[in-house]
C-alpha cells in the first residue's frame, strides 16, 4: 500500500516498522511531528520529554535495555541533547539508537541556521540523509541495523524541505525486534578507565564503517552526458535532478562517513566536480582534505535554502526571475485575542527590557509592540536576566523582567530559576503560562496534566515548584486584566530577591470548537490607542478610524480596555 | 496530469488542508505527487505558500518561478505576493478576502488599492470567488479553504467524485458534510 506522507510521518513509519520500542523528543519545528505521528500507534511508548536532553537519556535507556528506540529534535534541540549522545556514541549500544534531527536552511522557525552534519564528525556517529518520504522510511529502518551492526547510535538527518515535504511511500509491517538486557559495566560506565578503553573501540569501528561505507548501495551514482559532475544528498538532489538532467549526479545516502573512496573513482571520470550544499561547506571540505579537487560554496554561498531555480541560476547561468512586487511585508503575528498580547502592552506601558525565550510569545519583539528585546534559546531568559542583573546591579533590574513561557520553562527555565535563587538575584520572572506548547502546534507538557496520548497525568503546580524553588513572592494574573497586570507587575519588579508572576489562561486556539463574540467599534475618535496592541483583527479605515474585523476577532476585549473614549463594545452574535 | 499548483495564503487560512486534498486526489489518480508545507511559527498570521505538483514523476518539492499552472489565492494582498510564480497563460484563482498585515494595521504602509491591475499584468487568466460569504453561510469560517477548491475543481475539469472521495479521505470524519457543502457552493460559483 503506498501513502502520500511527510517526510516526518516517513522516519516515524520507519521507525514502527523497525520495531521501536521507545519515542521520545521535545516537540521542534521541522521534527515535531516524527513523535506525533509514532504516538498514534498502540504498540509503541511515546513521550513529550521535558527537553532533549532527556529525551536522549530516555531513548539511550530503552537502547540500554534492549528497546530499539526513536528519539527526535531539531538542530537546535540536539546542542541540548549533545552531552548525553557524545557518550552513547562511546559505550555503543545494546537494541539500535536512532536520532533523527532535522535543520532548517533559511530559518523558516528557527534562531539560526546551524549544520548538524558536523555533529556525525564531532561525535563520531554516523549519519544518513534521505531525499524524500521514501527514503525517510527507507533509511530510517536501515540505520536502526546499522546502529546494532557496528555497535553505534545512528543521525537521520533531515531538512525542512524533506521533513514538511509529502511523498509517496510504500508501507509494509512491523517487525518485532527484541534484545535482552546483559548487564556489561565496562561498556555502560564511562569512568574514565572504562572510557579510555572504549575510545579505541570507537576508533575501530569508525575506520571499519569508513571503508565499508563504500560499498553500501545507498551512496549511488547516477550517469550522465555532461562532464561535471555533481555532489550532493538530501532535498538537494531533489533539486539537482530537476535542474541538471543531463549531468552525472553522486548521491549521498550518508553525509558521515562519507564514502571517500567511491567519491575518488566518481571524481576521476568528470572533467570538474561541483558539490551542491546548503549550509556550511560540510562535504566540500572533506573532500579537499582528502585531495579531491572540488567547487562549492564559492558557487552557492553559505546562506538560506537551494532550490532548482538556483542552481539554473549557478551552474547554468539563467537568469532568475525576481519578484518586482514592493509590497506591505506580513510577518508571523500572535492571533486575535492572543493571551500574551496584554502583556506586552504593559511591558511596554512600564518601559521595561524584557529578555525572552522560545515561544509564540517571541512575536512580542515585532511591530507594534517591540516589548521583547533578546532571544537566545530556549530557557535562556531567566539566566540572562541574572547576568544583567550581576552586570549592572539591583537598580538596573528594576527595569528588567524575564519572560518565559510555560513549556520552556519546564524545558531548561527551571534550572535558570534554581541558579538564580541560589545566586541571590533581583529579578523578576513572568512566566506565560497559556496550558500549551503553542507554537510548535499546541502539545502538552508537565503542567498541563495531559501526556502525548492526552491521558490524564500529575498537572505540575507551577505555584508551589516555584515556592519550593525558593521564591517568596508568587503571584498568578490574568493577562486579559490589563490593570491587574499592571499593577502586580509593577508591586513585584521594585522587590529585592526573586520574584514571579504567574500569567495564566489558555491559548485561544485550545478550544477548537469555540464559539466567539467579536468586538464593534462605535463612534472611533481615531486616537489609535488599540493599533498599539497589533492585534490582526483590528484594522484601520482610511479615514483613520478603526474598525474590527469579525471574522478574526475573539472578543478578548482588550482593545476594550485601552479605548479611553469607550468606543468599543462587545457583541453577542457568537460565530 | 501535469500540474504545478501554488497555494497561498495567510497562515490559518487552511491553506495546509487544501493540499492535503489535492495531494489526495493526487493518489486517486495514480500519479506521483509532492506536497511542500509551512508549519510552526510563519504560520501564525504570516505569508505561507505551499506547493502542491503531480506528474508521472515528480523530484522537487518546490515550484520555480513562472512555472506554476495555477495559483489558488486565499487572500487578495498574497495573489500578488506570489503572481509571479504563475506560467504565461496560467489560471489565478483569488479568494475575495483581504486580511490586513501587520504594517498596514500600524499604518506604515496602505493595503494596494490595485491589486488585480497588478496581477492582471502577469498575462494570466484571473478568476474570482467569495469564499468567505459560502463559509460565513455555512456557519463554519473554516470551510472556506474547500469552497476555493470546489470552484477549482470545475475550471480545472477535476474528477468530481474522485474529488469528493479526496476531501473525504482528509478531513475528520465530523467535519465531512460541512466541508462537503463548501465544496458544492465552490463548484456552483465557477
Ligand atoms: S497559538 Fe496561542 S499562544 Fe500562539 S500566538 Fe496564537 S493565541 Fe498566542
Ligand atoms: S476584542 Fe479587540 S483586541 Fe480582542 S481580538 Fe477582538 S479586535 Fe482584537
Amino acid at each position: 500500500m503506498k501513502k502520500l506522507l511527510l517526510g516526518d510521518h516517513a522516519v516515524a513509519q520507519g521507525a514502527y516498522e523497525a520495531g521501536v520500542k521507545v519515542a521520545a523528543a521535545y516537540p521542534g519545528t521541522p521534527s515535531t511531528e516524527i513523535t506525533e505521528y509514532l504516538s498514534t500507534f498502540n504498540d509503541i511508548y511515546s513521550e513529550w520529554s521535558v527537553n532533549e536532553k532527556v529525551a536522549m537519556e530516555v531513548g539511550i535507556g530503552a537502547s540500554m535495555a534492549g528497546g530499539r528506540a526513536l528519539v527526535s529534535m531539531k538542530h537546535v534541540g540536539l546542542n541540548v541533547a549533545a552531552d548525553p549522545l557524545f557518550t552513547y556514541a562511546y559505550t555503543g549500544v545494546n537494541a539500535g539508537l536512532v536520532i533523527a534531527v532535522a535543520d532548517d536552511p533559511g530559518m523558516h522557525s528557527s534562531q539560526n541556521e546551524q549544520d548538524s552534519r558536523f555533529y556525525g564528525l564531532s561525535a563520531h556517529i554516523p549519519m544518513l540523509e534521505p531525499s524524500d518520504s521514501q527514503e525517510a522510511k527507507d533509511f530510517t529502518k536501515f540505520a536502526f541495523e546499522l546502529s546494532e551492526k557496528y555497535d553505534t547510535p545512528v543521525f537521520i538527518r533531515l531538512t525542512t524541505r524533506i521533513a514538511h515535504s509529502r511523498s509517496f511511500v510504500e508501507i509494509s509491517k512491523r517487525q518485532e525486534i527484541e534484545f535482552d538486557y546483559k548487564q556489561d559495566i565496562a561498556k555502560f560506565v564511562m569512568v574514565p578507565a572504562n572510557a579510555r578503553k572504549r575510545h579505541v573501540k570507537v576508533e575501530e569501528r569508525e575506520r571499519r564503517l569508513a571503508s565499508d561505507v563504500n560499498s553500501f548501495d545507498i551512496n549511488r551514482i547516477e550517469n550522465g552526458k555532461n562532464k561535471i559532475g555533481i555532489i550532493c544528498a538530501g532535498a538537494v538532489y531533489q533539486y539537482v535532478k530537476e535542474a541538471l538532467p543531463d549531468y552525472p549526479v553522486f548521491k549521498l545516502g550518508f553525509v558521515y562517513p562519507l564514502p571517500v573512496e567511491k567519491l575518488r573513482e566518481f571524481a576521476s571520470n568528470c572533467d570538474d566536480l561541483i558539490v551542491i550544499e546548503e549550509l556550511e561547506p560540510y562535504i566540500e571540505n572533506a573532500l579537499k582534505s582528502n585531495g579531491i579537487s572540488v567547487r562549492g560554496k564559492e558557487l552557492t554561498g553559505l546562506q538560506g535554502e537551494l532550490s532548482s531555480e538556483k542552481i539554473k541560476e549557478i551552474i547554468l547561468g539563467y537568469k532568475v526571475i525576481s519578484g518586482k512586487e514592493e509590497l506591505p511585508a506580513r510577518p508571523p503575528v500572535m492571533c486575535a485575542g492572543c493571551t500574551h498580547r496584554g502583556i506586552y502592552y504593559v511591558i511596554n506601558k512600564l518601559k521595561l527590557n524584557a529578555a525572552g525565550d522560545i515561544g509564540c510569545y517571541s512575536l512580542g519583539c515585532n511591530e507594534p509592540l517591540n516589548a521583547m528585546h533578546s532571544l537566545i534559546c530556549m530557557g535562556a531568559a531567566i539566566a540572562n536576566t541574572h547576568g544583567m542583573e550581576k552586570a549592572k546591579g539591583k537598580d538596573f533590574s528594576k527595569k528588567n523582567i524575564a519572560v518565559i513561557g510555560d513549556s520552556t520553562f519546564v524545558h531548561s527555565g527551571i534550572t535558570g530559576l534554581i541558579n538564580a535563587v541560589y545566586n541571590r538575584s533581583n529579578i523578576t520572572i513572568l512566566i506565560l503560562d497559556n496550558s500549551t506548547t503553542g507554537m510548535t502546534g499546541h502539545q502538552p507538557h508537565p503542567g498541563t496534566g495531559k501526556t502525548i496520548k492526552n491521558e490524564q497525568t500529575h498537572t505540575l503546580d507551577f505555584e508551589a515548584l516555584v515556592r519550593a524553588c525558593g521564591v517568596n513572592n508568587v503571584s498568578v494574573i490574568d493577562p486579559y486584566d490589563l490593570d491587574m497586570t499592571e499593577s502586580v507587575i509593577k508591586e513585584h519588579i521594585v522587590k529585592d530577591g526573586v520574584s514571579v508572576i504567574i500569567a495564566r489562561r489558555p491559548c485561544i486556539l485550545l478550544d477548537k470548537t469555540a464559539k466567539f463574540d467579536v468586538a464593534e467599534i462605535d463612534n472611533c475618535r481615531k486616537c489609535g490607542m488599540c493599533l498599539k496592541l497589533g492585534c490582526p483583527a483590528i484594522r484601520k479605515n482610511k479615514d483613520g478610524s478603526v474598525a474590527v474585523d469579525s471574522t478574526l476577532c475573539t472578543a478578548c476585549m482588550l482593545c476594550e480596555k485601552v479605548c479611553k473614549f469607550a468606543s468599543v463594545k462587545k457583541v453577542g452574535d457568537a460565530k | 496530469m501535469n500540474i504545478n499548483i501554488l497555494i497561498v495564503g495567510v497562515g490559518g487560512q487552511g491553506t495546509l488542508l487544501a493540499s492535503k486534498i489535492l495531494g489526495n486526489y493526487a493518489t486517486l489518480i495514480n500519479k506521483d505527487c509532492k506536497l511542500s508545507e509551512v508549519h510552526g511559527m510563519s504560520q501564525r498570521g504570516g505569508s505561507v505558500v505551499t506547493y502542491v505538483r503531480i506528474s508521472d514523476k515528480v523530484y522537487s518539492p518546490l515550484i520555480d518561478k513562472k512555472n506554476a499552472d495555477v495559483i489558488l489565492a486565499f487572500e487578495e494582498l498574497e495573489a500578488l505576493r506570489w503572481a509571479d510564480y504563475i506560467k504565461d497563460g496560467g489560471m489565478i484563482i483569488i479568494n475575495k478576502q483581504n486580511l490586513y498585515p501587520m504594517p498596514v494595521i500600524t499604518g506604515k504602509v496602505d493595503y494596494p488599492a490595485d491589486i488585480y491591475e497588478r496581477v492582471g499584468g502577469y498575462g494570466a487568466q484571473i478568476r474570482n470567488i467569495d469564499a468567505l460569504e459560502i463559509a460565513m453561510k455555512l456557519g463554519d469560517l473554516r470551510t472556506v479553504n474547500v469552497a476555493v477548491l470546489g470552484f477549482c475543481a470545475v475550471l480545472l475539469k477535476f474528477d468530481r467524485e474522485k474529488f469528493k472521495e479526496a476531501i473525504k479521505n482528509s478531513v475528520p470524519a465530523s467535519t465531512f458534510d460541512i466541508n462537503l457543502r463548501a465544496f458544492e457552493e465552490g463548484e456552483k460559483r465557477a
